[in-house]
């Protein structure tokens, strides 16, 4: 470990060193730019990372899943044939569960929209019996169930989940894309912006630049003077931005949560993508550093 | 030593009171004199036919050649727009020359890679004629730039500045901000950052142009302390009257941007030596 003299004299140096270029943090637009930026960023990485863990659950949920419907207006041969059926299907060695709907069931699922008729046993609601297959295959199962059904009755079909829920799990899908190019795009704006900036620090202060330059000091040792300062500035606005977008993310969570809604509650966040979350900021932080640095060599690189 | 652009030595000499095209150092018969400086080293800088051109104007500096040995003490001197500065600015690598030759402490600095001029800059110090201080920065901090720049530790860096500081009259204006200072007292500062590096060459372009009569001799005693240091001193002036002052000191006259009459002030140019 360094000796106390030692360390303070680094600190005076670095202290020293830091007084070249006009003092002045959260000085100027950069780091509220930046702020803007990052919040939009961080909502985009969340929109995408949600979307995309939605997409997979609803897509790990569904794949293997199918509904066995009785179209039968009869009621008593509808009971007979579904409970002839469900019996069937139980046999076969890739259905893994059977799971008949109950005639209540469906009743409340559908009264908000036909009202209290819909339990009076007039309306003529096909029979439905869930059905869960073993993984893999998914298709060509569904297939030979389909016509296995056939044979038995022309009035059972078989519909499998994913084909009724892939328009929406392909929106879902989309709108996950658009986000990630958002956030690519985003990305790219931060870096011209600092581009922009160091460009502009680089000129406002090009006297002391040229001083500098002619007395001998390198072009890392001026560039790092820059890309302190623009680092600064990304560290600030990078942090307001990512701590704003988190209490949006969590105020719009515990609004999904509240909607009651399966289909809304399945766009979550795991670990993995608040670990993705929190490394923006660094990564925002890393760019913006770079980027100054390799705009400040280069200008100074048109220097002899 | 090679004598410039072909000619020969006692040719040369001969243009001192004739034609007058000269190479400071190239007047055998006045080497080695009793008033010749002492300690004479080689060549410290050398231009070869050097030219510079802006743009696609005319040439600023044409065919300029001349040699500076280690240790002297050099006005260069001629009428605003002869090119004085511009000289001086390749002298201290602000510019590359349009075609010619530069040769500082015995490289061609002309083709040196970009990546090693800073280590040549740092053995120059330059006393610009605007001063170029920095401005957010105090006196004391714009004094110690050059020893910060050359990575001293900072623990190392307060006697000097407070010595340089109070050398040159400021030592109670250390935290003032430049903008805060008279035109003279800027020069002075200007001048103890040129020179708390020890430079081997000190360039100051009309250094006294500011100051009174009395900060001016105080400055020229300090570049001749600095001269019988070792450093190469190259001043330009229109102050004759300061040239006069300095007994050992040659000088160089630049005209329309070629080096021309030393007016007769050249004096005991030192004695050639070859180079490298």
């Amino acid at each position: 470990m360094a000796p106390p003299g030692r360390i303070a004299d680094r600190r005076a140096a670095a202290a020293a060193r830091h007084r070249l270029l006009p003092e002045g943090r959260v000085a100027g637009p950069m780091p509220w730019i930046i702020a803007i930026m990052m919040f939009l960023t961080i909502l985009s990485a969340a929109a995408a990372l949600g979307l995309g863990a939605a997409v997979q659950a609803m897509g790990a949920d569904l794949a293997g899943r199918a509904t066995v419907q009785i179209v039968e207006a009869n009621a008593q041969q509808r009971d007979r044939l579904s409970a002839h059926v469900a019996q069937a299907l139980r046999k076969v060695g890739y259905v893994s569960a059977v799971k008949p709907i109950a005639a209540a069931t469906l009743a409340d699922q559908i009264r908000p929209w036909l009202g209290q008729d819909a339990a009076s046993g007039d309306l003529p609601i096909p029979a439905l019996i869930d059905i869960e297959l073993t993984p893999g295959q998914t298709d060509a199962k569904v297939g030979r169930l389909r016509r296995q059904l056939s044979a038995v009755s022309p009035k059972i079909r078989i519909e499998p989940h994913a084909a009724f829920l892939a328009p929406l799990a392909g929106l879902l899908s989309a709108l996950g894309w658009l986000a990630a190019g958002i956030v690519l795009l985003m990305t790219l704006a931060t870096g011209a912006v600092v581009v922009l900036a160091a460009r502009a620090a680089h000129d406002s202060h090009r006297g002391t630049i040229d001083v500098l330059h002619l007395m001998g000091a390198t072009d890392v040792q001026i560039a790092r003077l820059f890309q302190r300062r623009i680092g600064l500035d990304a560290l600030f606005g990078g942090a307001l931005g990512f701590t704003v977008a988190l209490l949006v993310i969590v105020l719009l969570g515990t609004r999904l949560l509240a909607a009651g809604s399966e289909l809304l509650s399945a766009i979550h966040l795991p670990w993995a993508g608040w670990a993705i979350l929190a490394a923006i900021p660094v990564a925002c932080v890393a760019l913006a550093t770079l980027a100054a640095r390799w705009t400040v060599l280069r200008s100074l690189g048109r220097l002899l | 030593m090679r004598a410039t652009r072909g000619t020969r030595p006692d040719e040369l000499r001969d243009g001192l009171y004739g034609r007058l095209s000269l190479v400071p150092w190239l007047y055998p018969g006045e080497a080695g004199s009793a008033r010749a400086p002492k300690s004479r080293m080689s060549a410290i800088v050398q231009f070869e036919n050097v030219g510079l051109r802006y743009g696609l104007d005319s040439e600023t500096l044409s065919d300029v050649s001349f040699s500076l040995a280690s240790g002297g003490f050099y006005f260069l001197t001629g009428a605003s727009g002869a090119g004085k500065t511009s000289l001086l600015k390749l002298l201290y690598l602000a510019q590359r020359p349009s075609r010619g030759v530069i040769r500082l402490f015995g490289e061609d600095v002309v083709t040196l890679p970009r990546k090693r001029l800073p280590g040549f800059r740092r053995r120059i110090g330059v006393v610009f004629q605007d001063f170029r201080l920095v401005p957010h920065l105090s006196v004391y901090d714009n004094i110690a730039l050059p020893l910060r720049v050359a990575g001293m530790e900072e623990a190392d860096i307060d006697a000097p500045v407070s010595e340089m500081l109070n050398w040159v009259g400021l030592g109670d204006r250390g935290q003032a901000r430049p903008a805060t200072l008279s035109g003279g007292e800027q020069q002075r500062v200007a001048i103890a950052r040129a020179v708390i590096g020890r430079p081997e060459i000190l360039v100051a372009d009309e250094p006294t142009g500011n100051v009174d009569a009395d900060m001016a001799r105080r400055l020229l005693t300090l570049f001749e302390a600095l001269n019988r240091l070792g450093t190469t001193i190259v001043v330009a002036t229109h102050d004759l009257p300061l040239i006069a002052q300095v007994s050992s000191a040659q000088m160089m006259k630049l005209d329309r941007g070629r080096l021309s009459d030393p007016t007769g002030s050249l004096r005991y140019p030192p004695k050639p030596q070859a180079a490298g």
